[in-house]
């Protein structure tokens, strides 16, 4: 690579040991792409997570006196103090890991979020930037929905470029890299951002790696709806970046998408194969332990719809209902009434985490419900159910579904 | 029968020198589906099940999975010591890299002949990554 001057200086040590790990990791990454040269990002977002190769990276960094350069935003954790007042087993080691991790990121200077949906809120890149965002819905959403140009970033890659203020020029930095790779024609019937979820989900499988173009898609998509394509499409698949011609900013046509070829491989997908997503999803049916909203992070008209339909009502005995969002959304639907009336039917609005962390080992053996197929994948419960915010509320409700 | 030296040039990722017995994989490898305490693969449908990677030097397409899970995996094996001694892979991803840069295991890609039809597992391999160098010192017979 052709590092400048003051590039050099960083890998040599000059402006400390925190920086140079974080420029070593970045020149290796661009020889590996053949990058020519580091271009600036104006900002990153650092899919931080509390386990061990997550804090050795960002204690690396911390201890060698690195700071963050430009805006760096963080993932969820976990709250130690509320999570200990509700379950006793969470062992001492994971709290201390999820502990170190979040002083390590203050002391980085990044902006402590805790949130997988920074885009909206806390950490938002503008059309054209050029950033590091990692995270399954955040890559996607900031390329696609925003048309800021990122790669699929590791934590540690993201956090290097926040430290650094640079990334090395390869892959969706370079135009030529944003083409369409995968023809997807949508006949499925689109309701509401649940349906969104499924379809992310297939897209993601049948495309694997690659960028689909959405065809047939009939009205524009919500904020919501776009947030859980991205997130369940770069789960189920590594999908960086997608294209629906008319709602996404960065190609008017089907064409303009292709660059101009002609697309290789084609799909469609009806109801049929949404049908069968959910089908393969769900473990279970029957009486449930608890509900599990908001992965990704609920947006404030998410929480608000939750309390709507919560109103007047109260969660069955012994059942547990969880609502996850950011700290940020948190503070209006304090502020608005929201949380109140999930706390009054029993519920909880739950700030900083995600449901892969350990903090939930105490439903390890337990039967949960969710509106996210993102969250049955990499759950860390037993069995799951999936559906729709209303049908999780009658759930939760009732104590059964299904 | 023992043949005579054979060595390769190779693209470096992460630096460094590693030397042992090769492990070769066809399918693309997730260190957390390894057991973090021996190293051996615990994914029950891939062609390395049951195999240990500890100390070898593993050759194989690419990694797979998502960025938390994989470096925390590869991560686990490092700090127990059994992290593999290199890795010659095919195909790059960021995540694949910051994993074998946080845990110090020298990576290589772009091998001048195809490593699948190069190297066999059983075969001793030294991997130069500093020198951009795969030299494979002693063939399985």
């Amino acid at each position: 690579m052709n590092l400048t001057g003051e590039e050099e200086r960083i890998l040599k040590g000059e402006f400390g040991s925190g920086t140079q790990k974080a420029m070593e990791l970045l020149v290796a990454i661009g020889e590996a792409y053949d990058a020519e040269k580091m271009i600036h990002v104006s900002r990153a977002h650092a899919a931080s997570s509390g386990q061990e190769g997550d804090l050795y990276f960002v204690e690396l960094l911390a201890d060698g006196g690195a700071r963050c350069k430009v805006p760096t935003s963080t993932n969820p954790v976990y709250d130690i103090k509320y999570f200990h007042s509700l379950f006793n087993h969470i062992s001492k080691d994971e709290a201390q890991v999820a502990r170190r991790v979040m002083e390590a990121y203050k002391r980085v200077g990044a902006i402590l979020s805790w949130s997988c949906v920074p885009y909206l809120s806390e950490n938002i890149p503008l059309y054209g930037e050029s950033v590091a965002f990692s995270e399954s819905s955040a890559t996607p959403y900031v390329n696609s929905v925003i048309g800021a140009r990122t790669n699929r970033e590791a934590a540690q890659s993201a956090l290097a470029a926040g430290i650094v203020g640079e990334t090395p020029e390869y892959g969706l930095h370079v135009r030529e890299n944003r083409k369409g790779t995968f023809l997807i024609d949508v006949e499925a019937y689109l309701k509401d951002e649940f349906d969104y979820t499924l379809l992310g989900y297939y897209v993601g499988k049948v495309v694997g790696y690659g960028i689909p173009v959405l065809t047939g898609i009939s009205r524009r998509p919500s904020t919501e709806e776009l947030i859980n394509f991205c997130a369940m499409s770069n789960t189920s698949g590594a999908i960086s970046m997608f294209y629906m011609p008319g709602f996404t900013v960065e190609a008017e046509t089907v064409k303009d998408a292709f660059q101009g070829d002609t697309p290789k491989n084609k799909d469609t997908v009806s109801d049929k194969e949404l049908c069968e997503v959910r089908k393969e999803l769900q473990t279970a049916s029957g009486r449930l332990d608890f509900v599990q909203l908001g992965c990704p992070h609920y947006t404030l008209k998410q929480v608000g719809r939750a309390a709507s339909l919560l109103k007047g009502k109260k969660v069955h005995e012994g059942v547990g209902f969880w609502v996850c969002t950011s700290a940020t959304t948190k503070l209006l639907a304090d502020r608005i009434g929201y949380t109140g009336i999930i706390e009054n039917a029993g519920g909880r609005v739950v700030v900083d985490t995600c449901i892969d962390e350990p903090c939930w080992v105490g439903y390890r053996d337990k039967v949960g419900m969710t509106d996210s197929p993102k969250c049955a994948y990499y759950r860390r419960f037993k069995d799951v159910m999936i559906g729709r915010l209303e049908d999780c509320v009658d759930a939760a409700v009732e104590g059964r579904w299904g | 029968m023992r043949e005579l030296e054979r060595s390769f040039k190779c693209h470096k990722i992460i630096g460094g020198y590693g030397e042992g017995e090769a492990l070769v994989s066809r399918e693309p490898i997730c260190f957390y589906l390894t057991d973090p305490l021996t190293g051996i693969v615990r994914e029950k449908t891939h062609e390395l099940a049951g195999k240990n990677i500890a100390g070898k030097v593993l050759v194989f397409p690419s990694g797979k999975a998502s960025s938390v899970v994989q470096i925390d995996g590869l991560f686990k094996l490092a700090s127990h010591g059994l992290a593999p001694k290199a890795m010659i892979v095919k195909d790059v991803e960021t995540v694949l890299i910051v994993s074998a840069f946080i845990t110090k295991v020298p990576l290589v890609d772009r091998l001048e002949k195809d490593p699948f039809e190069t190297i066999r597992t059983g075969d001793l391999v030294r991997v130069d990554a500093d020198k951009s160098r795969v030299t494979i010192a002693a063939r399985q017979s």
